[in-house]
């Protein structure tokens, strides 16, 4: 099943990662690139891409952290993540970038590299 | 989640943009946590008070928000990057960063924050009776308050607890019910277990445990302990709330937290022998912890720099009662405001490592700050630092 958390239309080439990831310490939010080395999408911009990742982890503030990026200018375009957590949602409220949460399998079709649609009002969300 | 009449016509802008703001983000949360309604919250704590942390956007944010926002209910801010009263002491600090700190300072205020800002909530204030809903975003806080302070909240972010702070609202999640399912026990495998041990199993726990843990095998910890345990959970994870048990749940998931786990987070975490400087203070330290401490350096000095992070209003009270003048005349430097995590005030170009015994400073120094860690107990560093 497909939940809509922020809703919104946005289509991009997929970056997805393993990883949780923690806004606040792991993603440099002047250039969008992640900074920590444990991660398999480092040295990886995340600028404009539809970012598919478990959920986020750590710091409150990393909400600050994805408002940060869209107002530099180097946000994805759009979130999909297995988990739904408040950071991430509400960062992406804030900073209109559409969120949706898919189940499992869904979420294990989803290919790096891969171009994707998100229409959170259309009958079939992704495309 | 089903609004009511007022929270749609909010949502749709009719009460000004903050609000509007503010109902995103508490519909976006509320769908994040299966909420099937927003109910009322009568204390919010806010994050997202350190330049550090928010930059430039945050600020910007917060400068216009606070044109028209006011805050609806009781609300607490997190600490900030340094104190006002000791900055001219510290001559790395940059103007510019100076100046975003003031802004971002005077925005809270002119929403009508109380200008707390600490990390520890609970030290400062009486808690409000068993089972009130609160919304705080600090995680130490969150945590120490579901699981010590018979409290209620989420592990809010910063934005859904300051739309909290401004609609005295928060989605009715899991966490805010009273059968939350806790599906793993963890056991203190360690003896005579220290504040440092505390933070470690709270890292630990952090990382496997999912929303909820139980903890076995422990006996009435003290503060120090307790408050290392919520520092340390709450840096690593997503989980929010723990309870101490005395027997193990036949139901519920066991895992041992033993010399091997521990050594793990110790390696992860402690990257040097020994430190440049001291810090004390992630969480900021209460009132019983000052007084401990001053009672440790009786007849000592530090032989290096020491950084104590309290907040204001137990500076004052440990001042009343005379133990911050045995600290001071030990060296120590008793800072307000602000706290070990994302500090400027540590000057990188003169600082390699810093020694401390609080895992979630740890994990900061070394991940944001970008110096290396050298971990001890208290008990250690008055042992090895001290004269």
């Amino acid at each position: 099943m497909t939940k809509i958390i922020v809703p919104g239309r946005a289509s991009g080439i997929v970056l997805k990662t393993t990883n949780p990831i923690n806004f606040l310490g792991a993603v440099d939010k002047k250039t969008g690139v992640i900074h920590d080395q444990k991660y398999d999408i480092y040295k990886k911009s995340i600028q404009n891409t539809v970012l598919v990742f478990p959920h986020g982890v750590g710091s409150s503030v990393g909400a600050y952290t994805i408002y940060s990026l869209k107002s530099n200018n180097v946000a994805p375009v759009a979130m999909i993540c297995k988990k739904a957590d408040l950071t991430v949602a509400s960062g992406c409220a804030l900073a209109d970038i559409p969120m949706i949460v898919l189940c499992d399998e869904e979420f294990n079709t989803i290919e790096n590299g891969q171009q994707i649609q998100i229409d959170t009002e259309s009958d079939k969300i992704l495309n | 989640m089903e609004l009511t009449k007022e929270e749609q016509s909010a949502l749709n802008g009719e009460k000004g943009d903050a609000l509007q703001t503010a109902y995103r983000i508490l519909v976006a949360t509320g769908e994040a946590t299966n909420a099937e309604k927003l109910i009322p919250i009568n204390w919010a704590h806010l994050s997202g008070v350190n330049y550090n942390t928010i930059g430039d956007a945050g600020e910007e944010f917060l400068r216009k928000l606070s044109k028209d926002a006011k805050v609806k209910v009781k609300a607490t801010v997190n600490p900030m990057g340094f104190d006002f009263d000791h900055i001219s002491e510290f001559n790395h600090i940059e103007e510019d960063f100076i100046a975003k700190q003031k802004s971002i300072r005077d925005s809270y205020i002119r929403m009508g924050v109380e200008p707390t800002f600490s990390c520890t909530p609970y030290d400062i204030y009486d808690l409000p009776k068993q089972g009130t809903q609160v919304s705080f975003a600090e995680s130490n806080a969150a945590i120490f308050a579901n699981s010590l302070g018979n409290l209620k909240t989420n592990k809010e972010s910063a934005f859904s607890a300051l739309a909290s702070a401004l609609t005295g609202k928060s989605p009715y999640s899991d966490l805010r019910k009273d059968d939350i399912i806790t599906p793993m026990t963890i056991r203190m495998a360690i003896d005579n277990p220290n504040e440092l041990d505390f933070g470690m199993l709270g890292f630990f726990a952090g990382k496997v445990g999912d929303t909820s843990v139980n903890i076995s095998g422990v006996s009435q910890p003290n503060r120090r302990s307790c408050k290392a345990l919520c520092g340390g959970m709450g840096t690593s994870g997503t989980c929010a709330k723990f309870q101490f048990v005395d027997s193990e749940d036949e139901e519920s998931e066991k895992i041992a937290f033993g010399k091997e786990e521990m050594n793990e987070v110790y390696d992860e975490l402690n990257t040097a022998e020994k430190g440049d400087l001291i810090t004390l203070g992630s969480p900021q330290l209460g009132l019983e912890e000052l007084s401990d401490l001053s009672k440790m350096l009786k007849g000592k000095s530090f032989q290096k720099r020491c950084m104590i992070f309290c907040s204001r209003a137990v500076q004052e009270q440990a001042r009343n009662l005379d133990y911050t003048n045995e600290i001071k005349r030990a060296g120590g430097e008793i800072l307000s405001d602000c706290c070990t995590c994302l500090t400027p005030l540590i000057d990188t170009n003169e600082t390699d490592a810093v020694t401390t015994n609080s895992i979630k400073g740890a994990y900061y120094l070394k991940n944001s700050t970008g110096v290396d860690v050298n971990l001890k107990p208290l008990s250690k560093i008055i042992e090895d630092e001290t004269r």
